[in-house]
């Protein structure tokens, strides 16, 4: 079927293209342009019929005419997967862009990646130590889920990404996460600073960077991150690796998407996003996971930063319908000063019952995590009220739970960018101690028996 | 070319066009070099458009499309519980065999197992006049349930011979004067609601074990209710704690287009999971669908029909059958997509003009019957709903709203304040309690509907004097207004909130949420009696017995101390007069 070159075009609108009288091309299919200047395009077929294909096409259609040759390639998009990916740096549509060689194929990987058989799947339930406290306690990450980080424009997302792919471990286990870096629109200088980072901390060895930047293709933006989670699917489920991906930023990739979407003249969802948007980010966050008889497993972090800082955009909305909770980066904390400005109020881990307690963090784990969260909640609360009624107002109570949204804020959640606390002491025992500045009989989520063990005044010893 | 065989004209992502064939609506159809399945959903001039329900990606242009005559069915028998299917009724653990961890295509997969043997004990006999729907027999289906198995709706006649013993689900166990053989395997074209009698009015509560739910705002049996709410306000776990804990025989739980592994934690937790009225594992009355976000979107489309036909298939036997459809925002979405890809003319915010009546279509297939064979059946129906943003605006909350008569208004401000269920006692209702209160005069107490309307008048009391609260603080309401705001405080953490993941508070059974309440109850008149015998407001709330009584909920076996605990803090008020 491939090698005919055909000069069918009639249409070009946008990223996509329309030819006419094709012999049958497949859905799906990976269709190469050749403009008259010998410049080469990608594009992958959106539409087959007998009389009408639709091709969009990755780089953007800037320079294709009539004359442009379109040669179907007779198969769909697969990525060329080894272990050889350990430690390269390709571009967003897969090819090397460090300066080695190919990656010889052990085996072409289609990039769509079919969906994991529910019955399949093993529950996540290994806690990950990230060394960030707010991250530990409150919204805890488990090794097989997909937790992304709901941030904004100018906000240390990256930072944290970094940091938690710099620290995470399975706590009593010396098995090593691979990193597989997904870029999707970012700029040049976020990308240096993640590689820079990667190469400091001798991480960049150890991972495989998928990158398309804010200057390349729009639409190729669709493919990087299926490349990304079919290379993670093979180090994960072929050879054993514990797999962490991280992908930025999920909202340029939905912008790509709604620029097909218009183009293809679709009726558009809520904000002119397409209707299927659920399903397609579904396709790329359901690729997280645990199976069962395979020993690797993928986590995902992806990061998207809210439009107008607004959680109801359809971006974030529909990843939180998706993924197994959010951490959300707080522009108010970020402007105190705090690192990380995790808000911990909105952020939800819903694999977080699972993966701690007793034999997996520590028994008290739980309590220790209701009550900071309800301290923290109850003491912001009051920082409204304090604004209306003054401080005189307050009774005991309230005064000390006010104090503690400071004291939780400057001491708990701040921390340093390579400060790696551990679960036991560096979290749970410092957040003991922090809670100690309320009265216990306001502490009232903490159940006796872990007050009398590990309060750091009140304990019987 | 003959009728029977086609060829594909177009492929637009789950969208194929066909020609060269005349099917029915509805038919399945098989397409391409792979055969795989779709349906037909539209006819057009000399083409026909169908609905895969597989990955279409490598499909061409000029592969075969082959009719198959059938229409999109089940297989109705014994085997059905304790299975996972996907839409399309595929088992799961069958899949996994054939095509590994991954769901790849092209594979078909029986509903029933057709090998495996049961006991079947026939109870009708040679010479029995029998009607559709009649009951031949049964099968111990699982541990808990006995299969009832029936004649097919639409056969009827005198039986010539019916024998017991060892068959698999398509071996004949009663043959018809006529000739008719029938087996234990009936199919079933989903998209069709099963016939019965007549439709019965509710009258008996679902009792689910969740305080807010069956106190405040009951689900009938044969009643249908609607969850929605943002992501992270509770839907999932609601719908989870129903399928755990609610008194209905069997249930359908249908994952639709949610997550992967909210379906693996139901089928790793049920096996081990105790059903509080048989003692027995809660998987013996289950049979899950699971078609999850990045499966196909059309069998997505078909996962609720599915589930609900096998619904009414026990509701035929005379069994309460409830099915918790987690989400219906993902189904209204399947069908979105493909009306787009059918070029229809869009409705509201692009949801084909149909969605409204499609909604209503399936919450209709609930209700309680009587049922051919003049039994009592019902099928309660639970649909969560993903409104964007939290928005119930949209059209799917609207037009699910029209046709349920119990909203449960998940309430994002709850959840972020930790009080689960967060459901918001304000907004949402139930409209059975005229129905349902002689059964719990009869059952529970003859008080329980004026307690409820005391817990609920309570509530609204609070809401309006959180308003004043707000503008001048606690201090300065009245003392009796000040109790009241502390009665309503007791209502929400001790009555209303309720933690799913707590091994005792899970579950409370309606006698002993009837208990609770009252004891509420009790501390406001006590309270009341005590200020006005000269008690401080400070002294009467904080009594030790009183959060004794509100902590020892969590405790085992509280139903039996929970007197004890109420006697003690009514003394420990009383007594606060006289520290005065
Ligand atoms: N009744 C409950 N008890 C305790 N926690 C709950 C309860 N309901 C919800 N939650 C918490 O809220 C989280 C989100 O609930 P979930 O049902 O998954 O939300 P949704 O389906 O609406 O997105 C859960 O992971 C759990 O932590
Ligand atoms: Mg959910």
């Amino acid at each position: 079927m491939s090698g005919k070159e055909y000069r069918t075009i009639t249409d070009v609108k946008g990223p996509l293209v329309f030819l006419n009288k094709t012999e049958p091309v497949a859905f799906g299919e990976i269709v190469q342009l050749r403009l008259s200047d010998g410049t080469m395009k990608n594009g992958q077929v959106l539409d087959t019929s007998d009389d009408q294909v639709i091709v969009q096409v990755f780089e953007g259609t800037a320079s294709v005419d009539r004359q442009t040759g379109v040669k179907f390639m007779g198969d769909v998009f697969k990525l060329p997967v080894s272990t050889d990916l350990i430690g390269r740096i390709l571009d967003g549509a897969g090819r090397p862009r460090d300066g080695g060689p190919e990656i010889v194929a052990d085996e072409m990987a289609d990039i769509i990646g079919a969906a994991i058989n529910p019955y399949s799947r093993e529950s996540p339930e290994s806690f990950i130590q990230t060394g960030i406290s707010a991250i530990d306690a409150c919204t805890s990450l488990v090794r097989g889920q997909k937790l992304p980080i709901f941030s904004a424009a100018g906000l240390p997302h990256n930072d944290i990404a970094l940091q938690i792919a710099r620290q995470a471990k399975l706590v009593g286990s010396d098995d090593d996460f691979v990193v597989v870096f997904c870029a999707m629109g970012i700029t040049a200088e976020e990308y240096n600073f993640f590689v820079h980072d990667l190469e400091r901390t001798g991480a960049l060895e150890n991972a495989c960077l998928f990158v398309n930047l804010a200057d390349d293709p729009a639409v190729e933006r669709l493919i990087t991150p299926r490349l990304a989670l079919t290379a993670a699917e093979y180090l994960a489920f072929e050879h054993d690796y514990h797999v962490l991906v991280i992908y930025t930023d999920m909202t340029n990739y939905c912008e790509s998407l709604r620029q097909i979407g218009a183009a293809r003249e679709e009726v558009p969802g809520r904000r002119g996003y397409p209707g299927y948007m659920y399903t397609d980010l579904a396709m790329l966050y359901e690729r997280a996971g645990l199976v069962k008889g395979k020993k690797g497993s993928i986590t995902q972090f992806p990061i998207l930063t809210m439009p107008g800082d607004d959680i109801t955009h359809p971006i974030p909305d529909l990843s939180g319908y998706i993924t197994e909770g959010q951490i959300v980066i707080s522009r108010e904390l970020h402007q105190k000063g705090i690192y990380p400005p995790i808000n911990v109020l909105p952020s939800l881990s819903r694999l977080m019952n699972a993966g701690i307690g007793e034999g997996k963090t520590r028994e008290d784990h739980k309590s220790v995590s209701d009550q900071l969260y309800a301290a923290y909640a109850q003491g912001r609360e009051l920082r409204g009220l304090v604004a209306i009624v003054g401080e005189d107002a307050l009774n005991e109570r309230d005064l000390q739970l006010l104090k503690f949204a400071d004291i939780f804020e400057n001491q708990f959640l701040r921390q340093g960018r390579d400060e790696d606390r551990s679960i036991n002491e560096g979290t749970l025992d410092y957040a003991w101690e922090l809670l100690s500045n309320i009265d216990t009989k306001y502490l009232v989520r903490l159940d006796q028996k872990w007050i009398d063990k590990y309060h750091p005044t009140d304990k019987k010893e | 070319m003959s009728e029977e065989n086609g060829v594909i004209y177009r492929i637009s992502g789950p969208v194929v066009t066909a020609m060269g064939i005349s099917p029915r609506m509805y038919e399945v159809v098989r397409v391409g070099d792979e055969g795989l399945m779709g349906e037909v959903i539209e006819l057009h001039g000399d083409q026909s458009v169908i609905q895969v329900y597989e990955e279409t990606s490598g499909i061409s242009p000029g592969e075969p499309v082959v009719r198959t005559g059938q229409t999109l069915s089940v297989q109705l028998g014994p085997g059905l519980l304790t299975k996972i299917y996907d839409g399309i009724q595929r088992p799961l653990p069958e899949l996994e065999q054939t095509m590994g961890v991954f769901i790849t295509r092209g594979v078909d997969a029986d509903g029933l197992d057709h090998e495996k043997i049961w006991e079947f004990t026939a109870t009708a006999k040679a010479g029995d006049d029998i009607a559709s729907g009649a009951v031949l027999g049964t099968v111990q289906e699982t541990e808990t349930i006995e299969h009832r198995v029936m004649v097919p709706p639409g056969t009827s006649g005198v039986i010539k011979s019916i024998k017991s013993g060892e068959f698999n689900v398509t071996q004949t166990v009663c043959t018809l004067e006529d000739g008719t053989e029938i087996a234990m395997m009936q199919k079933w074209p989903v998209r069709t609601p099963r016939p019965f009698i007549q439709k019965y009015a509710p009258d008996t509560p679902l009792i689910t074990g969740q305080r807010i739910l069956d106190f405040l705002f009951p689900l009938a049996k044969g009643g249908t209710a609607g969850i929605p709410g943002p992501f992270g306000s509770g839907k999932t776990v609601t719908q989870q704690q129903l399928a755990k804990w609610s008194d209905a025989q069997i249930v359908v739980y249908i994952g639709c287009g949610e997550r992967g592994n909210e379906m693996t934690e139901v089928l790793t937790e049920f096996p081990h999971l105790i059903d509080p009225h048989t003692g027995k594992a809660l998987m013996n009355r289950t049979t899950m669908i699971a078609n999850t976000s990045n499966m196909p979107v059309a069998a997505r489309e078909a996962s609720v029909y599915t589930g609900i036909t096998i619904a009414e298939y026990f509701r035929d036997m005379g069994y309460d059958v409830a099915l918790m459809a987690d989400s219906t925002s993902r189904w209204a979405e399947a069908m979105r997509e493909i009306s787009s890809r059918l070029e229809e003319m869009p409705g509201e915010e692009g949801y084909p003009a149909y969605l409204s009546s499609r909604l209503a279509e399936f919450y209709e297939r609930a209700g309680r019957v009587e049922t051919l064979s003049g039994d009592d059946g019902s099928i309660s129906v639970i649909g969560a709903v993903s409104p964007p943003g939290g928005d119930i605006s949209e059209p799917v909350s609207q037009g699910t709203l029209r046709i349920v008569k119990v909203f449960w208004g998940l309430d994002a401000g709850l959840a972020r304040q930790r009080h689960f269920p967060a459901i918001n006692w304000l907004n949402s209702y139930s409209l059975y309690p005229p129905a349902l209160n002689q059964w719990y005069r009869d059952n529970i107490s003859n008080d329980f509907p004026e307690v409820r309307t005391e817990i609920s008048a309570l509530l609204q009391v609070e809401a309006e004097l959180q308003e004043i609260v707000q503008l001048v603080g606690s201090d300065a309401l009245p003392v009796d207004q000040q109790l009241t705001l502390e009665v309503a405080r007791m209502i929400r953490e001790f009555f209303l909130q309720q933690n799913a993941f707590h091994d005792v508070d899970t579950y409370s059974d309606l006698k002993l949420q009837y208990t609770m309440a009252k004891a509420i109850l009790s501390f406001q008149e006590e309270s009341k009696k005590a200020l006005a015998g000269g008690a401080m407001l400070e002294d009467v709330v904080n009594v030790p017995a009183r959060s004794d009584l509100m902590r020892g909920r969590f405790a085992e076996g509280y139903a039996e101390k929970i007197e004890g605990l109420l006697d003690e803090m009514n003394k420990q008020i009383s007594a606060t007069m006289e520290a005065n």
